[in-house]
C-alpha cells in the first residue's frame, strides 16, 4: 500500500530525499528527538528522586521507566505507592492517565499502514507524547513516517529516560529544590509548542479552546487524572460532530 | 517477585495495550469515515491541550508567564526549541526572584 498523507501541507524538499536510505532516516529521527531529551531529562531525573524518596528501590524505580515508559502514570503510580492503595485500583489508575495512547494508537497507525503489523506493534511500545506528535509533524511536512526515522527519534528518548530514573534514584537527594531549577513545570511548556504546532490543521482553535476549557473544568471538579481523557473527548467530539462546512465536509468532497 | 513489581508489570501491561489498542480497532476498517477522519485529526490538539491548560491554572506568575512567553515565541514562528528555551528562562528566573 502506498503512503498517503493525512493533511496535505506543501511537502518542502520531498523530493531530494531518499526515504529508503536507513541510516540517514535514522540519524534524521535521532536530530528531531534533541528537544524531546532535553525537555523531558528534568522529568525523568525528578521522577526517579521521588520514585526513591515513595519507598521504591532503585530497581524498581528504574524497572518503571523501563517497562511503563509514561511519565505523568508514573508519578500518579509512585504517588499512589506511599498510601495503602490496592493494586489492582493503583492499575487502573495507570491504565486511566495512559488511556489517550488509544489515540495516539489509531492516528498513527494511519500514518504507518505500510509497516508490516509486527513492526508496529513493537515500535508502538514507544508511543509516548512527544513521539507521536513528532510522528503527526511529519505527516503534516508530508514526509513519510519510516520505521527507521521512528526508531532514530524512539531510542534516544527511551534510552535516556530510563538513564534518568537510575541517576534520579541514585544522586536525585542531592538537588536540594528541584523547583527552583524548573523541573516540574518543563514538560507544560513543551507541550504548549507541541499544541502549537498543529495550528493549520482544521478547526484547531475550536478544538483547543474547547479541550481547555473543559479540561480545566474536568480537573476542578472531577480531579485528576481524567481531565485529560474528558477534555481530549471533548475536543474530539467537536471536530468529529462540526457542522457540514467544517472539515468533515471537506474530507467528504475529497473522498467523493 | 514483590507486590510492587506485579504492580508495575501490570501497569506496564495496560500501558501497552492502549499504545497497540487504537490501532487494533481501527486497521479493522477498510474504509474510515469522513468524520471519524476529523476526529483523528484532531486528536493531537485536544489532548496535548489537555496536559496544558489545567496545570496552568494551578500554577503561580512564574507559570503562567512562563507559558505566555512560550506561546507568543512559538506563534512568532521561533521554532520549538525557541519557545522552549524562552519559557524556561522566564520560568526559573521569576521562580528564583519573586519566589
Amino acid at each position: 500500500m502506498t503512503w498517503q498523507p493525512c493533511c496535505p501541507i506543501e511537502s518542502t524538499m520531498s523530493e531530494k530525499i531518499d526515504f529508503n536510505d536507513t541510516g540517514a532516516e535514522f540519524r534524521r529521527g535521532m536530530r528531531r528527538s534533541i528537544p524531546v531529551v532535553i525537555a523531558a531529562a528534568p522529568f525523568g531525573l525528578l521522577y526517579g528522586t521521588l520514585a526513591v524518596g515513595n519507598g521504591l528501590t532503585v530497581g524498581e524505580t528504574v524497572l518503571m521507566s523501563a517497562t511503563i515508559y509514561a511519565g505523568a502514570s508514573q508519578m500518579v503510580g509512585i504517588e499512589l505507592f506511599g498510601q495503602n492503595i490496592a493494586p489492582w485500583m493503583l492499575v487502573m489508575s495507570i491504565f486511566a492517565v495512559n488511556f489517550r495512547h488509544v489515540l495516539y494508537s489509531a492516528v498513527s497507525g494511519r500514518a504507518t499502514r505500510h509497516w508490516s503489523r509486527l513492526k508496529r506493534y513493537l515500535a508502538f511500545f514507544f508511543l509516548v507524547d512527544p513521539q507521536f506528535a513528532e510522528a503527526e509533524r511529519r505527516v503534516a511536512e508530508g514526509r513519510p513516517v519510516t520505521l527507521a526515522w521512528y526508531m532514530g527519534l524512539a531510542l534516544p528518548i527511551y534510552l535516556f529516560w530510563v538513564a534518568e530514573a537510575l541517576v534520579g534514584a541514585l544522586f536525585g537527594q542531592l538537588i536540594p529544590n528541584p523547583e527552583a531549577l524548573g523541573f516540574d513545570f518543563l514538560l507544560p511548556i513543551y507541550f504548549l509548542g507541541l499544541v502549537m504546532e498543529f495550528r493549520d490543521r482544521p478547526l484547531w482553535l475550536p478544538v483547543v479552546a474547547v479541550s481547555a476549557t473543559v479540561s480545566i473544568a474536568a480537573y476542578y471538579t472531577v480531579g485528576s487524572p481524567w481531565h485529560v481523557s474528558i477534555g481530549a473527548v471533548a475536543g474530539i467530539a467537536l471536530a468529529a460532530f462540526w457542522p457540514s462546512q467544517g472539515a468533515a465536509r471537506e474530507l467528504e468532497e475529497r473522498q467523493a | 517477585m514483590s507486590t510492587t513489581v506485579w504492580i508495575i508489570l501490570a501497569g506496564a501491561l495496560v500501558t501497552y495495550l492502549t499504545r497497540i489498542g487504537g490501532d487494533l480497532v481501527l486497521s479493522r476498517f477498510e474504509r474510515i469515515h469522513p468524520r471519524v477522519e476529523a476526529a483523528l485529526n484532531a486528536v493531537p490538539a485536544a489532548v496535548l491541550t489537555t496536559l496544558v491548560a489545567p496545570v496552568a491554572t494551578t500554577g503561580g506568575v512564574a507559570e503562567a508567564a512562563s507559558l505566555v512567553v512560550a506561546g507568543v515565541m512559538y506563534l512568532r514562528g521561533g521554532g520549538l526549541m525557541t519557545g522552549f528555551v524562552a519559557g524556561a528562562v522566564v520560568l526559573v528566573a521569576l521562580r528564583n526572584l519573586v519566589g
